[in-house]
């Protein structure tokens, strides 16, 4: 008798306890099956992230010849590369290169792609359709898109001479030294607009229609409208897309090359590191050093402005 | 609606601009090889005998772009479906940590990572081989896949986890039974836009796949032409339409998909 009381008097606590060891238990069963469902993607980004990126920087800090690459034994020589390539006639002038294509190609792809959005946010037959055919630049592979450019921008028989022909302009010559970095800005930015369109819609889209009709009642203009409600809402949204976008620009490797493999003033670092490396074919001089200490250079400079996206984008959601 | 027409006009105006680029390439592809550098706006000397030749010349290439496509997709979703589980619905450790690791994955610039898989491969010898082509693809596709797996499984309701695991399933069994049907749209997102990375891919296939021979996907096909001395122009183009076929099958048939894949990359919340 007494030992049943005693029982029933002591297993609501027991129970307690034992309630809590199994959510403990538990607990602990999710955190290893988190870890077990998750490992498959830490081998992956330590075999094909950690791993190459490390090889790139020994590869940076070693003196790699054609010779070497094959066989092994290149010379550990420091940071004599990232000097040499700094100091080289051809580094500043390259880095200015790339400033200049980053940033026309995000300031004109941010107001072409801003125009477009607020000019699609207005509901119009067909509207929803032809935003859909914006998106082509995006989706086709670069390849395509930058052949097709090379060909219109053919100083002889390219159609975009002849179109400024008919107003009797003199024909360019696109593709030349001089003239490279302006032809592949004209086809990156055409590349861009559609990713900033999209972007820009989904923001617009997020703006209360209320506070338009309000201005309305207080006599706003179109572009008073504009000026103070559209442009500060969407400030994070434009803050985002333009780091997003500077990111992305600095890394660009493949219209360049395709339209002018990077020659004249179309060089980036991104494609200097690329032509050193791969882009004289087998039988040039290959320098495997060299391109990776200018890759590097650009790994940080890109990395940069990506801590400052995260820091800028976790600001905005707080 | 009353004067929208105009808008319509515009609209239609902007993106025939936009989509001029595309039409000319067309154009081009059809006109035979003697009349293309007349530069005429519609193929009046009309041939469709460049994709006769493509389709021949070009066969091997598309076969390898469609395996080096679908292969991305598998090993993608193989890698991310778990973890973005285990991200968004179990309690990992670090999660938050691995969400930044992620971020700025997408960051670094792909001829980086290019070097070093090269000098890697070099050593393994998986340089000119389709396996190594897909690993190499994966690296543009995997953060992303993680990202916005984690970001549609979080809003999966908690019931649905809870009455699987009251019935004492395994975890195995609440992923694959519950949670991946469920997310079958993100998955199908993900698996597009896999595929079509790959698929457009320049610079691993032109890195670690130069001297491939067949085993080299279209992109190849392609640049072949522009290194070649007598540049053939209506072929260029006719590869580049049937190297389009995808882009065009997705904006037709998944646009639904696309637009999520687009939003989801881009702005989070």
């Amino acid at each position: 008798m007494t030992a049943i009381s005693q029982r029933s008097a002591a297993s609501p606590r027991s129970l307690d306890a034992e309630r809590t060891a199994s959510r403990k238990k538990r607990d602990r069963a999710a955190r290893w099956a988190a870890i077990g469902f998750v490992t498959p993607l830490a081998l992956y980004l330590f075999i094909f992230y950690v791993f190459p990126l490390a090889q790139n920087i020994v590869m940076s800090l070693q003196r790699y010849d054609r010779g070497s690459f094959v066989h092994g034994g290149a010379p550990f020589v420091g940071l004599d590369i990232y000097r040499e390539v700094i100091s080289s006639s051809t580094f500043w002038p390259t880095v200015a290169q790339m400033a200049i294509f980053t940033l026309v190609s995000i300031t004109v792809q941010y107001c072409l792609g801003l125009a477009l959005a607020v000019f699609f946010r207005s509901d119009f037959r067909l509207s929803a359709t032809l935003r859909a055919f914006f998106l082509v630049p995006w989706l086709l592979p670069v390849i395509v898109s930058g052949t097709t450019w090379q060909w219109m921008m053919s100083a002889d028989n390219g159609v975009i001479n002849s179109f400024i022909g008919l107003f009797g302009v003199d024909p360019v010559w696109w593709l030349s030294a001089d003239n490279a970095l302006w032809s592949v800005l004209i086809a990156n930015i055409w590349l861009g607009i559609p990713f900033n369109l999209v972007i820009l819609y989904s923001g617009l889209q997020n703006i209360p229609e209320s506070l338009y009709e309000a201005a309305s009642l207080d006599g706003a203009g179109a572009w008073r409208k504009f000026r103070s409600i559209t442009l500060p809402s969407l400030r994070p949204v434009t803050l985002i897309t333009l780091l997003l976008g500077l990111v992305y620009t600095l890394k660009v490797v493949d219209i360049i090359w395709i339209m002018t493999t990077g020659t004249g003033t179309s060089q980036t670092l991104a494609t200097w590191s690329y032509g050193m490396a791969f882009g004289k074919g087998t039988s040039g001089v290959v320098r495997y050093s060299e391109a990776s200490a200018v890759g590097s250079i650009l790994l940080v400079v890109a990395l940069a402005f990506g801590l400052l996206y995260i820091v800028t984008q976790s600001k905005e959601s707080d | 609606m009353r004067s929208s027409w105009w808008k319509t006009a515009i609209g239609l105006f902007l993106t025939a601009a936009m989509l001029f680029p595309v039409y000319w390439m067309i154009n081009v592809s059809f006109t035979r090889r003697e009349s293309i550098r007349k530069g005429q706006l519609f193929p009046i000397d009309f041939t469709a005998d460049h994709y006769g030749v493509v389709l021949h010349d070009q066969l091997p290439y598309l076969g390898t772009s469609l395996a080096v496509g679908l292969g991305t997709v598998a090993f993608t979703l193989v890698i991310a479906a778990p973890a973005g589980f285990a991200l968004a619905k179990l309690r990992l450790p670090g999660g938050s940590a691995l969400g930044f690791v992620l971020i700025v994955a997408q960051m670094i610039p792909a001829v980086v990572m290019a070097l070093g898989f090269y000098a890697i491969y070099n050593r393994v010898g998986l340089l000119n081989t389709i396996p190594g082509l897909i690993l190499a693809d994966s690296t543009i596709a995997v953060p992303f896949a993680v990202m916005l797996l984690a970001a549609f499984m979080r809003g999966i309701p908690r019931e649905m986890m809870e009455a699987a695991t009251l019935d004492r399933a395994s975890y195995w069994r609440t992923f694959w039974s519950v949670v991946l049907p469920i997310s079958r749209n993100a998955s199908i997102t993900v698996a597009l836009f896999a595929f079509l990375w790959a698929w457009s891919d320049f610079l691993f296939a032109s890195t670690l796949d130069r001297e491939g021979g067949d085993l080299r996907p279209i992109t190849m096909g392609i640049y072949n032409y522009i290194g070649a001395q007598n540049q053939e122009w209506g072929l260029m183009m006719a590869t580049a339409v049937v190297a389009s076929i995808p882009t065009a099958l997705l904006l037709i048939l998944a646009q639904k998909y696309v637009a999520a894949g687009v939003t989801a990359g881009a702005v989070k919340d």
